[in-house]
């Protein structure tokens, strides 16, 4: 869809992706305004239903941003974030959703480059998708 | 405990088609622990119910999620009956008998089964669940220390070994210790392998079967 801008969720760790974020701005490295960052102390937090819940509120996309493998503040916080959101792009395939809306990624506090890379990556991606379906219902509430 | 796992959503999304208001009803108790039907997963059904109707279009959906201690008891049923009473439809996330009673505490509803009941046993590792009893009616662990054969053995066999494991495993199933290499090891530890001379008589399978649904009563405490 043409002059499509998406929204898209991204629950950022505090130890890793949500520095990253912090140092791409310091760097003022530019990436898509799409992008809304939530803060969460462990990608491990995000539950499903919160995941859901950023969908039903009319999310394009939703990315969880998690440390290094092996490297989770928390020890194992990631490697659940990222097998809950293979089971919940299952789910959402189920719901009749495109799974791409919704993606898992690694980083460091000092990948601010890697965060913007990844803010673009997501939103191209996602714009290719064109606005989720969920979206019309909370436009017109 | 009993364990379960989810109907797919296609199918609960199907038969819930022409209801624009119902509850999803989870059950703290068994589904809890297997993660089949506690309050996060009767919440995240809701959800998925509620957003898939959004998504395939038709009128919309209301999915009330509630949850109870054990949906087996009709004490902690009654509590729903207000939220119910407003509902055209529930979806059960208790084990068969969770939504049993759940239609007989609540004639007037329809009620459709979330889950599908698979077995009675207990976690063996985090995210998987084992069979370890078949509620054969009387019990022989005493017999096979502690191993029950009806049920960790593929044959079910009361006499056993069979002779075709191999290196401890199954031969029906590999990924299963055979069970009477268990029992054996027990009751070598025990040095009680005498017991694997006593040949067991035919089970008498009435007891598992009944006619018509099995009945526990304890006439010291009926009323
Ligand atoms: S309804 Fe089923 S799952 Fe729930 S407590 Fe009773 S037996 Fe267990
Ligand atoms: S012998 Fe019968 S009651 Fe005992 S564990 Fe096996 S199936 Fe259950």
């Amino acid at each position: 869809m043409k002059g499509f801008k998406p929204t898209i969720v991204a629950f950022c760790c505090h130890y890793c992706a949500y520095a990253a974020a912090d140092l791409a701005g310091s760097l003022r490295l530019e990436y898509p305004s799409s992008i809304r960052i939530v803060e969460v102390p462990c990608s491990g937090r995000v539950e499903e239903e919160l995941i859901l819940h950023a969908f039903a509120e009319g999310a394009d996309g939703v990315l969880v941003a998690g440390c290094l493998e092996g490297d989770c503040h928390f020890q194992k916080g990631n490697v659940r974030a990222r097998k809950r959101v293979e089971y919940l792009r299952q789910l959402l395939t189920d719901i009749g959703l495109e799974p791409e809306r919704l993606a898992m990624y690694n980083l460091s506090s000092a990948m601010g480059k890697r965060f913007a890379e990844i803010a673009r990556e997501m939103t191209e991606k996602v714009a290719g998708l064109g606005p989720s379906p969920l979206r019309k219902g909370v436009e017109e509430a | 405990m009993i364990v379960a796992k989810p109907k797919p959503l296609s199918f609960l999304a199907e038969q819930l088609r022409p209801y624009r208001k119902i509850a999803v009803v989870g059950c703290e108790t068994c589904m809890a622990v297997c993660l089949a039907g506690g309050e996060k997963e009767t919440r995240r059904l809701s959800q998925a119910l509620e957003l898939e109707r959004r998504v395939k279009g038709g009128a919309s959906l209301l999915a009330i999620p509630l949850t109870v201690k054990r949906q087996c008891e009709y004490e902690y049923l009654e509590l729903l009956g207000e939220t119910l009473k407003e509902v055209e439809a529930a979806v059960s996330l208790g084990c068969g008998v969770g939504v049993q009673y759940l239609v007989t505490a609540f004639p007037e509803l329809w009620v459709i089964p979330g889950l599908d009941t698979l077995l009675v046993g207990g976690p063996t590792a985090l995210g998987v669940w084992e069979e370890y009893c078949r509620l054969c009616g009387e019990c022989l662990l005493h017999l096979t220390g502690g191993v029950c054969p009806l049920t960790r053995c593929a044959k079910g066999l009361l006499n056993g070994p069979c002779g075709g494991a191999s290196e401890g495993r199954c031969e029906v199933n590999p990924e299963v210790p055979c069970a009477w290499l268990l029992i054996y090891d027990r009751l070598r530890r025990f040095g009680k392998e005498d017991l694997l001379r006593h040949i067991a008589p035919p089970k008498n399978w009435r007891l598992a079967q009944g006619r018509g649904p099995r009945r526990l009563v304890k006439e010291e405490v009926r009323e």
